[in-house]
């Protein structure tokens, strides 16, 4: 953590009173800590995009290309005609204010411009001024207002500030949908070459290994085959795992992150203890090796090029359907996109579980099955033998990553699982889980260290409901399905929650699961006594 | 492209202070390195952290699992961080001159 950060008794003094000055008047200050690095002109060619150059957000002059506002303007207006649903957003606002408090950013930051509905209102401006009839005649007076550079400077700042949680979409009484406007505005703002580096690199990777993190296959092979041996040590069980194996019943997709970080590493481990001692026969892809769809942050072009990869590799493998791991936004993609982007998929099956008979109605279209869901219904049919002691070590509490909750619904399944496989699970408050879950803060693509102060901003609500059951009930473990919240709540919890460390949900069905011919465990996944107690070793 | 530069070593960096060509890593360049992460001196422990990352990257191309880093150089998640205050990631691979990981990571 950087010493220039401010230590937290001094972030949490957070002024909400708004500034005097009009907020018309486009004023953006990119200081250390509150923005995130342009993408590399390397990784911007990589993906075939527009005005690769080196500039970055601090620079007076970005450089732009000389019809920078054409072409934010014909691309506005090609949006407008193409997505219903965005024209809609730019109409219906009533300014009722309903939003503007529900936003983790504006509370974490104070800032006017993080209310949604000012967010929105960025853009809303020049779709006035330059769309409507009455922005064009009464100009300021309706609201309507130039597209200028320090406005795409504004745009590149607080759309950049906006995870697309959609949290505050809940409480909007028309259901505007704020993360669609960041999506679209984001898609503008990489038509001139402005996108940030944490998305653009991913995507870049992804193209060119299969993966965000830039994993070669020999490579993925490795980390798997570490992995095998690992487990075998852990449980004394060795399993199988395999990759790109043809004919195997079910395609694997996991984020690259759950074979690469730290604590996704013990999830993964989960996962494969499952798969075997239930006997599925399932293979990973090398090709699709990523769950994750950076693609989503950038565009919906972007998304589709990316997400195209796990129909491509269930259809070249034979495999009868998909079971997808521990992903946030990857289920928003898979959910509400991949179906009509690259489906149908009339070439695999609807996902019956081979274990239980379960049809999963609910996927029969996308043939792509959530792994929460696959293993709360084998618990419900008697299928596992678990032995929740062996958690006994942790005192859980669950955070709701925002897609999965928000985006598809899957709100009781990792509930089911964990009242299964822990003795000590503990809510946060009602108001900060399930469909009102509270952001990592570091989500679509935002979870960088040059933004560090901004994500223990956005962080602060729902660090503050864990410090809640902390106090209260002693947790020490906040449970997730999402590897983006793997990845952030561990340095956001070390800031304003120390003592409460950050695990997978199938890390502790792997910790739970007894398995034939297994040793006697006297560790978790994490190599951590289960015997007793120990100080949590997570940094 | 800022340029890193501290006696005989000059390198161009990313914003970050990573190294943009790993291939023109050396022993100079990582002790030069290790002044930013605030490591005065690289003892043969830091040494056989740099060492095991490097013929890593020249396998694979990326940085290892922070799991097979811990358990093949023999050294815990924490004794890392106490090597290299800013871990594994952040602090150990920007010495031995590999590129930062993207992702959710």
């Amino acid at each position: 953590m950087s010493e220039k950060t401010p230590g937290p008794n001094e972030l949490a003094k957070i002024e909400y009173n708004p500034p005097k000055k009009d907020w018309m008047n486009p004023e953006v200050s990119f200081r250390k800590g509150t923005f995130n690095y342009s993408a590399i002109p390397k990784s911007v060619e990589y993906l075939g995009l527009p005005y690769a150059r080196k500039w970055q957000p601090t620079d007076k002059d970005w450089n732009l290309p000389a019809n920078w506002k054409e072409i934010l303007l014909n691309g506005l207006k090609e949006r407008l005609d193409k997505f219903r649903s965005l024209r809609i957003f730019m109409d219906i606002c009533v300014r009722c204010g309903a939003c503007a408090d529900k936003c983790h950013f504006f509370i974490g930051s104070g800032d006017p411009k993080n209310m949604p509905i000012l967010r929105a209102e960025l853009l809303r401006s020049v779709y006035r001024n330059d769309f409507t009839r009455a922005g064009k005649i009464l100009g300021r007076l309706a609201g309507a207002r130039e597209l200028t550079v320090d406005v795409v400077k504004e745009w590149f700042f607080y759309f950049y500030q906006c995870t697309e949680c959609r949290r505050c979409s809940v409480f909007c009484p028309y259901g505007i949908d704020t993360a669609e406007i960041t999506i679209i505005v984001r898609e503008l703002l990489n038509l001139i070459g402005c996108g940030i580096d944490w998305i653009t690199t991913p995507a870049a990777n992804c193209f060119r290994t299969g993966n965000h993190l830039g994993i070669q296959p020999h490579g993925f092979k490795d980390s798997v085959d570490f992995a095998v041996d690992d487990l075998e040590e852990n449980t004394g069980v060795r399993v199988e795992a395999s990759i790109n194996r043809k004919g195997a019943e079910i395609l694997f997709v996991v984020p690259s992150a759950d074979y690469f970080g730290d604590p996704h590493y013990f999830g993964f481990l989960g996962y494969m203890a499952l798969f075997h001692e239930i006997g599925l026969d399932y293979t990973f892809s090398a090709f699709a090796s990523e769950g994750g769809n950076f693609g989503l942050f950038h565009s919906h072009e972007m998304m589709k090029r990316l997400n195209a990869k796990i129909y491509a590799e269930a259809k070249r493998l034979g495999v009868k359907w998909i079971i997808g791991g521990e992903c946030g936004h990857m289920w928003r993609v898979l959910h509400q996109y991949m179906d009509t982007m690259n489906g149908p998929a009339d070439f695999l099956e609807a996902p019956v579980s081979p274990i239980t008979g379960t049809k999963f109605e609910n996927a029969s279209s996308t043939k792509m099955v959530h792994i929460a869901e696959f293993t709360a219904d084998l618990i419900k049919n008697g299928k596992l033998k678990l032995d929740p002691k062996r958690n006994d070590h942790w005192k859980v509490t669950f955070h709701d990553s925002c897609n999965p909750a928000r985006a598809m619904g899957l709100i009781e399944e990792p509930r089911y699982i964990l009242r299964n496989v822990c003795n000590h699970f503990y809510e946060m408050p009602e108001n900060t889980i399930k469909e009102q879950t509270f952001c990592c803060g570091s989500g679509s693509g935002l979870g960088t260290d040059e933004n560090l102060e901004m994500r223990l901003r956005g962080g602060l609500p729902r660090a503050n409901a864990v410090k809640y059951v902390h106090e209260k009930h002693d947790v020490n473990l906040l449970t997730c399905i999402c590897a983006i919240d793997k990845a952030t709540l561990p340095p956001l919890l070390e800031y304003w929650v120390p003592g409460v460390a950050v695990a997978g949900v199938h890390e502790l069905v792997g910790n739970a699961l007894v398995m034939k011919g297994e040793n006697e465990r006297v560790v978790d996944l994490r190599g951590q006594s289960i015997v007793k107690k120990e100080a949590i070793d997570h940094v | 492209m800022p340029i890193f530069e501290l006696g005989e070593v000059k390198i161009q960096v990313d914003e970050d202070g990573f190294m943009e060509e790993p291939e023109a890593w050396n022993d100079a360049v990582a002790r030069a390195l290790a002044t930013t992460e605030g490591v005065a001196e690289l003892s043969e422990n830091h040494w056989k952290v740099i060492h095991y990352l490097r013929d890593y990257y020249a396998k694979f191309g990326i940085a290892p699992m922070i799991r097979k880093l811990c358990k093949e150089s023999g050294f815990s998640l924490k004794e890392i961080y106490e090597m290299f205050p800013s871990g594994p990631a952040k602090g150990a691979c920007k010495v031995a001159g590999l590129a930062k990981p993207t992702g959710c990571v």
